[in-house]
């Protein structure tokens, strides 16, 4: 066939099929606000003037993404809104309840269009201050009466070290944010993100808040690419893992390219800052959109057998590398994602049998997010959650990369049952969870030493 | 707010049948739109197009534009996108 100008019709065809039939799109533009100047000594006031901003800022966040997405027939599946971690912004009000500020959130939200805000958030990897007290104090209150509102704390880094108070009292928070929203599946669990190594540019949801280092405002995008990547995988079932290697590379390429347009284009028309592409890969519940099964694609018969982690390192080896070339800023997490009930293909290897927690845990070593999105049974005891959390975040803190949970212990449920979640979180299949005892080791408290790797100077 | 400047690409998709082309070009001659070049495979009955314009020139704004040729595309039958050039080039090269 001919050249149309420099493209080729097969070029121009890969990228319609890619929207069309592959499921590629822009999974979320997000805008990140700072409101470090919104914070005063009235709650009241500090709420005013957090509505106010938000609604200005990003009063046309949702109209200008349409627009792009309909100029260049990309969708922009989601509009969201991170801002300053609230235990800064309600700190100075020396209120020790911060759910009015949540309900600000959830309001500001609401007014100008957006499914979720992320940053009701606080930062302990150290300890604590007043308004990350604050903040533990509402967590629960305040997922399960605000409906957009996404919550995220960091209990570790590389540098600081592990705070094992935190963790120990997360474990009792998740449970008590469960029992509140028993009703719903737990689904208040589902806002909730325990980091290591959190970034400050996350576009996505839970996790997402507009770290300290941030500008005033700025843009974020978060594309999405599995079902193009498990397309391009599925054509080449002959190639070695070399080979297969480049194809994702090169598949990622273009993915991120996309996102690297967009980001432009909407952050120029906002008029704000162009901030990062982050380059995760990120599953849905639609047909082919799994990463699972991309990595069933690459060869296994079933996520989670024997195989499955150096798979997932090869995937997102090639999905960094790839996407690196593609976009000027890279940042958030950046890696492949799998978070269980999002992930179809996770949901089946876990009901086979096949995909086991510590299995989830091997995998969250070598990819971006973590133990993401996985239901265990309503009576785990806080300290085994807990637990759960301090393994992830030893991973993340020696490994130096971020590491995440996001677990939802479904009252009233046991190991085999399904839980609906609904919309955009999906469902979950409850999974079994090791039962014998951290008590002990958890009621020790403390803070595990910053590692030797953290002394890089 | 107007995008009715720049390239634009211009594909369509479905059964062959008499008229496509006709029918499609008709839209954007009434437009005023330029077409710089086009391309186009017939693969079994599967008819392929893909159009490369010029909105300078055009008296509609993109998304009028988009709206018209989609409507065009529903009474023949097939499936009509048009996208910003941008796309393709930002996909396609370094």
């Amino acid at each position: 066939m001919p050249t149309l100008f420099s493209f080729t019709p097969e070029e121009i065809l890969e990228t319609i099929r890619m929207v069309q039939v592959e499921n590629l799109d822009i999974r979320t533009i997000t805008l990140g606000i700072s409101l470090r100047d919104c914070a005063t000594g009235s709650l009241k006031e500090t709420c005013r003037r957090v509505y106010d901003k938000i609604t200005r800022r990003a009063e046309k966040l949702v109209a200008v993404g349409e627009e792009v997405a309909t100029a260049y027939g990309i969708p922009i599946v989601n509009k969201r809104i991170a801002v300053t971690p609230i235990a800064q912004v309600g700190e100075p009000s020396g209120e020790s309840d911060l759910t009015p500020l949540a309900r600000t959130l959830d309001l500001a939200a609401e007014a100008v269009g957006v499914n979720f805000i992320g940053g009701f958030s606080a930062l302990v990897h150290k300890g604590f201050t007043k308004g990350d007290r604050a903040i533990f104090n509402s967590l629960p209150e305040a997922l399960a009466t605000t409906e957009r509102v996404c919550a995220s704390i960091n209990v570790a880094t590389t540098r600081a070290g592990m705070n094992m108070d935190a963790i120990a009292e997360l474990g009792q928070l998740i449970k008590e944010t469960a029992q509140l929203t028993a009703d719903r599946g737990g689904i208040g669990c589902a806002k909730l993100v325990t980091f290591c190594n959190a970034p400050e540019d996350n576009p996505f949801m839970a996790g997402a808040f507009h770290g300290p280092g941030e500008p005033e405002c700025v843009l974020n995008v978060g594309i999405s690419g599995p079902g193009v990547v498990l397309a391009a995988v599925r054509q080449h079932p002959e190639a070695d893992l070399g080979k297969l290697a480049t194809i994702i590379k090169n598949t990622a390429f273009k993915v991120t390219r996309m996102g690297e347009l967009v980001g432009r284009e909407v952050s120029a028309r906002l008029g704000v800052p162009f901030g990062i592409v982050d380059l995760s890969l990120a599953p849905t519940n639609a047909l082919g959109d799994s990463v699972a099964e991309i990595l069933e694609a690459i060869g296994l018969e079933r996520c989670g057998a024997h195989g499955t982690t150096a798979a997932l390192a090869l995937l997102n080896d090639a999905v960094k590398k790839g996407g690196a070339m593609a976009s000027s800023y890279v940042g958030g997490l950046s890696g492949a994602f799998i978070p269980v009930s999002e992930d179809n293909g996770m949901i089946r290897a876990v009901e086979s049998g096949a995909l086991s927690l510590e299995k989830l845990e091997a995998m969250t070593a070598v990819c971006s997010v973590g133990l993401d999105m996985f239901a265990v049974p309503g009576d785990t005891p806080a300290e085994v959650i807990a637990a759960i959390i301090a393994d992830e975040a030893a991973i993340g803190m020696i490994n130096n990369k971020t590491t995440a949970v996001r677990v939802i212990p479904v009252p009233g449920k046991k190991p085999g049952d399904m839980v609906e979640f609904g919309g955009l979180l999906g469902r979950a299949p409850v999974m079994r969870v090791n039962n014998f005892s951290p008590a002990a080791m958890i009621r020790r408290g403390g803070r595990i030493p910053a590692p030797v790797q953290a002394l890089g100077n | 707010m107007t995008v009715a400047d720049g390239r634009a690409i211009i594909t369509v998709l479905g059964q062959d049948r008499v008229g496509i082309l006709a029918g499609i070009t008709a839209v954007l001659a009434t437009a005023n739109v330029n077409i710089l070049d086009i391309s186009q495979t017939i693969l079994q009955e599967f008819f392929t197009m893909i159009m490369i314009v010029d909105l300078k020139g055009s008296n509609l704004d993109f998304f009028d534009l988009q709206k018209q040729l989609k409507a065009r595309g529903e009474e023949l039958g097939v499936q009509v996108t048009m996208q910003q050039a941008e796309v393709f080039k930002f996909m396609h090269r370094i």
